[in-house]
Protein backbone atom coordinates (compact mmCIF):
# COMPACT_ATOMS: atom_id res chain seq x y z
CA UNK A 1 0.00 0.00 0.00
CA UNK A 2 2.71 2.22 0.97
CA UNK A 3 4.43 1.24 -1.48
CA UNK A 4 2.01 2.23 -4.10
CA UNK A 5 1.41 5.52 -2.58
CA UNK A 6 5.59 6.41 -2.94
CA UNK A 7 5.89 4.78 -6.63
CA UNK A 8 3.04 7.18 -7.40
CA UNK A 9 4.39 10.14 -5.99
CA UNK A 10 8.28 9.94 -7.63
CA UNK A 11 6.54 8.77 -10.67
CA UNK A 12 4.36 11.93 -10.71
CA UNK A 13 7.83 14.24 -10.22
CA UNK A 14 10.12 11.92 -12.36
CA UNK A 15 8.58 10.20 -14.85
CA UNK A 16 10.88 11.71 -17.28
CA UNK A 17 13.89 10.13 -15.37
CA UNK A 18 13.02 6.85 -14.15
CA UNK A 19 13.74 3.93 -16.20
CA UNK A 20 12.69 1.33 -14.14
CA UNK A 21 10.88 -0.10 -11.20
CA UNK A 22 11.52 -3.35 -9.43
CA UNK A 23 8.58 -4.08 -6.87
CA UNK A 24 9.19 -7.59 -6.69
CA UNK A 25 12.64 -8.09 -4.89
CA UNK A 26 13.58 -7.35 -1.54
CA UNK A 27 12.41 -3.63 -1.22
CA UNK A 28 11.25 -1.27 -3.45
CA UNK A 29 14.11 -0.60 -6.44
CA UNK A 30 13.79 2.27 -8.36
CA UNK A 31 16.74 2.90 -11.30
CA UNK A 32 16.53 6.44 -12.67
CA UNK A 33 18.99 8.34 -14.89
CA UNK A 34 22.03 9.83 -12.93
CA UNK A 35 21.30 13.22 -13.90
CA UNK A 36 18.46 13.61 -11.76
CA UNK A 37 20.01 11.86 -8.45
CA UNK A 38 20.35 14.52 -6.20
CA UNK A 39 17.15 16.00 -6.96
CA UNK A 40 15.63 12.54 -6.53
CA UNK A 41 17.43 11.87 -3.15
CA UNK A 42 16.20 15.42 -1.81
CA UNK A 43 13.24 15.26 -2.72
CA UNK A 44 12.77 11.53 -1.20
CA UNK A 45 14.07 12.49 2.30
CA UNK A 46 12.26 15.92 2.46
CA UNK A 47 9.15 14.82 0.83
CA UNK A 48 8.68 11.36 1.58
CA UNK A 49 10.53 11.05 4.65
CA UNK A 50 13.53 8.83 4.15
CA UNK A 51 16.21 10.55 6.64
CA UNK A 52 18.38 8.22 6.81
CA UNK A 53 21.26 6.65 4.45
CA UNK A 54 21.60 3.56 5.15
CA UNK A 55 24.07 2.41 2.35
CA UNK A 56 26.20 3.94 -0.89
CA UNK A 57 27.64 1.95 -2.58
CA UNK A 58 28.78 0.46 -6.18
CA UNK A 59 28.39 -2.06 -8.98
CA UNK A 60 30.29 -2.96 -12.26
CA UNK A 61 28.20 -4.81 -14.37
CA UNK A 62 31.16 -5.08 -17.36
CA UNK A 63 29.10 -5.76 -20.29
CA UNK A 64 26.18 -3.27 -19.82
CA UNK A 65 26.91 -0.06 -21.56
CA UNK A 66 26.32 2.15 -18.56
CA UNK A 67 28.59 -0.46 -16.33
CA UNK A 68 29.20 1.34 -13.34
CA UNK A 69 26.29 2.31 -10.86
CA UNK A 70 26.24 3.99 -7.41
CA UNK A 71 23.12 2.21 -5.29
CA UNK A 72 21.57 4.21 -2.67
CA UNK A 73 19.60 2.44 0.15
CA UNK A 74 17.31 4.54 2.02
CA UNK A 75 15.42 3.90 5.40
CA UNK A 76 12.13 5.66 6.27
CA UNK A 77 12.55 5.40 10.42
CA UNK A 78 9.34 6.38 11.30
CA UNK A 79 7.18 3.74 8.96
CA UNK A 80 10.26 1.45 8.84
CA UNK A 81 10.12 1.04 4.80
CA UNK A 82 13.31 0.96 2.70
CA UNK A 83 13.93 1.78 -0.52
CA UNK A 84 16.81 1.39 -3.43
CA UNK A 85 18.09 3.81 -5.72
CA UNK A 86 19.93 2.96 -8.34
CA UNK A 87 21.87 5.38 -11.06
CA UNK A 88 24.47 3.92 -13.52
CA UNK A 89 27.01 6.02 -15.76
CA UNK A 90 29.48 4.78 -18.48
CA UNK A 91 33.12 3.47 -17.42
CA UNK A 92 34.92 6.04 -19.57
CA UNK A 93 33.48 8.69 -17.79
CA UNK A 94 32.73 7.41 -14.31
CA UNK A 95 30.45 11.07 -12.91
CA UNK A 96 27.84 11.12 -11.07
CA UNK A 97 26.85 14.32 -8.29
CA UNK A 98 27.62 13.97 -4.93
CA UNK A 99 24.87 13.68 -2.74
CA UNK A 100 27.36 14.54 1.26
CA UNK A 101 25.01 18.27 1.42
CA UNK A 102 22.04 16.02 1.90
CA UNK A 103 23.29 12.95 3.80
CA UNK A 104 26.53 13.90 5.66
CA UNK A 105 27.29 10.21 6.22
CA UNK A 106 27.76 9.96 2.24
CA UNK A 107 30.78 11.29 2.91
CA UNK A 108 32.56 8.35 3.51
CA UNK A 109 30.39 6.08 1.75
CA UNK A 110 31.11 7.94 -1.67
CA UNK A 111 34.72 7.36 -0.84
CA UNK A 112 34.71 4.38 -0.15
CA UNK A 113 33.13 3.70 -3.80
CA UNK A 114 35.26 5.72 -5.07
CA UNK A 115 38.49 3.62 -3.65
CA UNK A 116 36.87 0.68 -5.00
CA UNK A 117 34.85 1.22 -8.12
CA UNK A 118 36.68 4.58 -9.57
CA UNK A 119 33.10 6.62 -9.37
CA UNK A 120 33.70 10.13 -9.21
CA UNK A 121 31.49 11.77 -7.30
CA UNK A 122 31.00 15.79 -8.15
CA UNK A 123 30.67 18.22 -5.34
CA UNK A 124 32.53 15.70 -3.01
CA UNK A 125 34.33 18.01 -0.42
CA UNK A 126 37.54 15.57 -0.38
CA UNK A 127 37.77 12.75 -2.66
CA UNK A 128 40.45 10.47 -1.88
CA UNK A 129 40.87 6.41 -0.82
CA UNK A 130 39.29 5.45 2.04
CA UNK A 131 40.42 2.00 2.54
CA UNK A 132 42.98 1.13 0.57
CA UNK A 133 46.61 1.96 0.17
CA UNK A 134 47.32 5.41 -1.41
CA UNK A 135 49.63 4.48 -4.16
CA UNK A 136 47.45 1.53 -5.10
CA UNK A 137 46.86 2.44 -9.25
CA UNK A 138 43.73 0.88 -10.10
CA UNK A 139 40.39 0.82 -8.55
CA UNK A 140 40.70 -3.22 -7.45
CA UNK A 141 36.41 -3.80 -7.58
CA UNK A 142 36.01 -3.37 -11.41
CA UNK A 143 35.99 -7.18 -13.37
CA UNK A 144 38.59 -6.25 -15.38
CA UNK A 145 41.28 -6.96 -12.25
CA UNK A 146 42.16 -9.93 -11.10
CA UNK A 147 41.34 -10.62 -7.36
CA UNK A 148 44.53 -12.15 -6.90
CA UNK A 149 47.62 -9.67 -6.04
CA UNK A 150 50.15 -10.12 -8.85
CA UNK A 151 53.38 -10.53 -5.74
CA UNK A 152 52.28 -13.74 -4.80
CA UNK A 153 55.63 -15.58 -5.60
CA UNK A 154 54.70 -18.72 -3.93
CA UNK A 155 52.14 -20.49 -5.74
CA UNK A 156 52.61 -22.35 -9.03
CA UNK A 157 50.35 -22.12 -11.16
CA UNK A 158 50.07 -25.50 -12.48
CA UNK A 159 48.84 -26.37 -9.20
CA UNK A 160 45.82 -24.18 -9.56
CA UNK A 161 44.77 -23.82 -13.45
CA UNK A 162 46.44 -21.35 -14.77
CA UNK B 1 63.13 -24.28 47.32
CA UNK B 2 63.33 -23.33 43.37
CA UNK B 3 65.05 -25.77 41.21
CA UNK B 4 67.25 -23.34 38.61
CA UNK B 5 68.24 -24.70 35.10
CA UNK B 6 71.44 -23.53 34.41
CA UNK B 7 72.49 -23.40 30.31
CA UNK B 8 75.61 -25.44 29.90
CA UNK B 9 78.59 -23.25 28.98
CA UNK B 10 80.51 -22.23 25.72
CA UNK B 11 83.34 -24.82 24.29
CA UNK B 12 86.32 -24.04 25.80
CA UNK B 13 89.35 -24.30 27.91
CA UNK B 14 89.09 -24.84 31.98
CA UNK B 15 91.39 -26.14 33.93
CA UNK B 16 91.71 -24.94 37.86
CA UNK B 17 91.39 -21.17 38.02
CA UNK B 18 90.28 -19.87 34.81
CA UNK B 19 87.89 -20.94 32.23
CA UNK B 20 89.15 -19.57 28.34
CA UNK B 21 86.78 -19.32 25.60
CA UNK B 22 86.01 -16.93 22.71
CA UNK B 23 83.67 -13.56 23.61
CA UNK B 24 80.86 -14.45 20.65
CA UNK B 25 80.52 -17.19 22.46
CA UNK B 26 79.44 -15.82 25.72
CA UNK B 27 77.78 -12.78 24.00
CA UNK B 28 76.02 -15.19 22.37
CA UNK B 29 74.82 -17.26 25.58
CA UNK B 30 74.05 -14.41 27.27
CA UNK B 31 71.50 -12.99 24.24
CA UNK B 32 70.06 -16.38 23.77
CA UNK B 33 68.90 -16.58 27.17
CA UNK B 34 67.40 -13.26 27.34
CA UNK B 35 65.60 -12.65 23.98
CA UNK B 36 63.21 -9.81 24.95
CA UNK B 37 60.22 -10.32 22.36
CA UNK B 38 57.91 -7.80 20.59
CA UNK B 39 53.94 -9.28 19.67
CA UNK B 40 52.79 -8.09 16.67
CA UNK B 41 49.86 -9.42 16.54
CA UNK B 42 47.22 -8.95 14.17
CA UNK B 43 44.82 -11.61 13.92
CA UNK B 44 44.72 -15.25 14.84
CA UNK B 45 48.05 -16.39 14.99
CA UNK B 46 48.43 -13.61 17.84
CA UNK B 47 45.58 -15.63 19.98
CA UNK B 48 48.29 -18.74 19.83
CA UNK B 49 50.75 -16.49 20.71
CA UNK B 50 49.46 -15.66 23.61
CA UNK B 51 48.23 -19.91 24.72
CA UNK B 52 52.35 -19.63 24.15
CA UNK B 53 53.14 -17.24 26.90
CA UNK B 54 50.17 -18.24 29.40
CA UNK B 55 51.12 -21.20 32.23
CA UNK B 56 50.45 -24.27 29.67
CA UNK B 57 53.87 -23.68 27.27
CA UNK B 58 55.24 -20.83 28.96
CA UNK B 59 57.80 -18.95 26.92
CA UNK B 60 59.30 -17.29 29.58
CA UNK B 61 61.18 -20.92 29.99
CA UNK B 62 62.94 -19.53 27.13
CA UNK B 63 64.41 -16.43 28.85
CA UNK B 64 61.39 -14.63 27.35
CA UNK B 65 59.27 -13.97 30.06
CA UNK B 66 59.80 -9.99 29.64
CA UNK B 67 57.64 -8.52 26.46
CA UNK B 68 58.94 -5.38 24.88
CA UNK B 69 56.01 -3.22 23.74
CA UNK B 70 58.08 -1.29 22.89
CA UNK B 71 60.29 -1.47 19.71
CA UNK B 72 63.34 0.41 21.06
CA UNK B 73 64.31 -2.23 23.93
CA UNK B 74 63.21 -5.24 21.81
CA UNK B 75 65.61 -7.94 20.07
CA UNK B 76 63.12 -9.80 18.50
CA UNK B 77 60.01 -8.73 16.31
CA UNK B 78 56.94 -11.26 16.39
CA UNK B 79 54.99 -11.42 13.43
CA UNK B 80 51.93 -12.97 14.08
CA UNK B 81 49.08 -12.69 11.61
CA UNK B 82 47.94 -11.48 8.26
CA UNK B 83 49.58 -7.89 7.32
CA UNK B 84 47.52 -5.99 5.01
CA UNK B 85 49.33 -2.74 2.65
CA UNK B 86 48.09 -0.40 4.58
CA UNK B 87 50.51 -2.04 7.44
CA UNK B 88 53.54 -2.63 6.12
CA UNK B 89 54.91 1.12 6.18
CA UNK B 90 53.96 0.93 9.64
CA UNK B 91 55.93 -2.76 9.79
CA UNK B 92 58.93 -1.66 8.26
CA UNK B 93 59.03 1.63 10.74
CA UNK B 94 58.64 -0.49 13.96
CA UNK B 95 61.52 -2.42 12.50
CA UNK B 96 63.59 0.40 11.70
CA UNK B 97 62.80 1.70 15.09
CA UNK B 98 64.58 -1.73 17.10
CA UNK B 99 67.84 -1.22 17.82
CA UNK B 100 70.83 -3.98 16.75
CA UNK B 101 70.90 -6.82 17.43
CA UNK B 102 67.59 -7.46 15.78
CA UNK B 103 65.82 -10.62 14.75
CA UNK B 104 62.31 -11.25 13.03
CA UNK B 105 60.18 -14.18 13.10
CA UNK B 106 57.17 -14.67 10.70
CA UNK B 107 54.18 -16.93 12.69
CA UNK B 108 51.90 -18.27 10.40
CA UNK B 109 51.14 -18.72 6.70
CA UNK B 110 49.56 -15.22 6.36
CA UNK B 111 53.18 -13.36 7.77
CA UNK B 112 55.43 -15.60 6.06
CA UNK B 113 53.53 -15.79 2.39
CA UNK B 114 49.93 -13.99 2.62
CA UNK B 115 48.37 -17.28 3.19
CA UNK B 116 44.63 -17.75 2.00
CA UNK B 117 44.63 -13.88 1.32
CA UNK B 118 45.95 -13.96 -2.16
CA UNK B 119 44.37 -10.82 -2.59
CA UNK B 120 44.86 -6.95 -3.58
CA UNK B 121 44.37 -5.31 -0.26
CA UNK B 122 46.87 -8.36 1.63
CA UNK B 123 51.01 -8.17 2.09
CA UNK B 124 51.71 -11.16 0.60
CA UNK B 125 54.49 -11.87 3.07
CA UNK B 126 56.37 -9.69 5.27
CA UNK B 127 59.47 -10.22 3.84
CA UNK B 128 58.69 -7.65 1.11
CA UNK B 129 58.82 -5.20 3.76
CA UNK B 130 61.43 -6.29 6.25
CA UNK B 131 63.97 -8.93 6.32
CA UNK B 132 63.02 -12.38 8.41
CA UNK B 133 64.93 -14.63 10.00
CA UNK B 134 62.74 -17.00 10.68
CA UNK B 135 59.63 -18.12 9.23
CA UNK B 136 57.08 -20.65 11.29
CA UNK B 137 53.99 -22.55 8.97
CA UNK B 138 50.44 -22.99 10.09
CA UNK B 139 47.62 -21.56 10.10
CA UNK B 140 47.82 -20.83 12.84
CA UNK B 141 50.73 -22.57 14.11
CA UNK B 142 50.15 -24.54 17.36
CA UNK B 143 52.40 -23.30 20.70
CA UNK B 144 54.78 -25.76 20.23
CA UNK B 145 55.39 -24.89 16.81
CA UNK B 146 56.27 -21.06 17.30
CA UNK B 147 58.18 -22.29 20.37
CA UNK B 148 60.23 -24.33 17.92
CA UNK B 149 60.51 -21.10 15.89
CA UNK B 150 61.62 -19.67 18.54
CA UNK B 151 64.48 -22.52 19.31
CA UNK B 152 65.37 -21.65 15.69
CA UNK B 153 66.20 -18.50 16.47
CA UNK B 154 67.97 -19.23 19.77
CA UNK B 155 70.03 -20.89 17.91
CA UNK B 156 70.85 -18.36 15.31
CA UNK B 157 71.32 -15.31 17.97
CA UNK B 158 73.94 -17.78 20.02
CA UNK B 159 75.62 -18.96 17.04
CA UNK B 160 75.58 -15.42 15.64
CA UNK B 161 79.48 -13.83 15.12
CA UNK B 162 79.80 -10.46 16.41
CA UNK B 163 80.97 -8.72 13.02
CA UNK B 164 77.87 -10.21 11.48
CA UNK B 165 76.13 -6.65 12.23
CA UNK B 166 78.59 -4.79 10.67
CA UNK B 167 79.47 -6.64 7.12
CA UNK B 168 78.96 -5.72 4.42
CA UNK B 169 76.22 -8.46 2.99
CA UNK B 170 74.25 -7.58 6.28
CA UNK B 171 74.65 -3.56 5.38
CA UNK B 172 73.33 -4.88 1.29
CA UNK B 173 70.54 -7.31 3.19
CA UNK B 174 69.20 -4.33 4.61
CA UNK B 175 70.12 -1.61 2.00
CA UNK B 176 68.04 -3.72 -0.27
CA UNK B 177 64.78 -3.16 2.28
CA UNK B 178 65.73 0.63 1.57
CA UNK B 179 67.03 0.40 5.40
CA UNK B 180 70.44 2.48 6.38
Amino acid sequence: MEQTLIQTSLKEKFSAEILSIDENSDMLTVTVNKSCIRELIRFLKDELGFVFLTDLCGVHYPDKELALGAVYHLHDLSRNIRIRIKAFTSTSQPEIASITDIFSSANWMERETYDFYGIEFVGHPNLIRILNVEYLDYFPMRKEYPLEDATRTDKDDRFFGR
Amino acid sequence: MTQYTRVDPPEGYSAPGFFATSLDKVVGLARKNSIWPLPFATSCCGIEFMATMGANYDLGRFGSERLSFSPRQADLLMVMGTIAKKMGPILHQIYEQMAEPRWVIAVGACAASGGIFDTYSVLQGIDKVIPVDVYVPGCPPRPEQIIDGFMKIQELVGNESLRRRYSPEYRALLEQYGIK
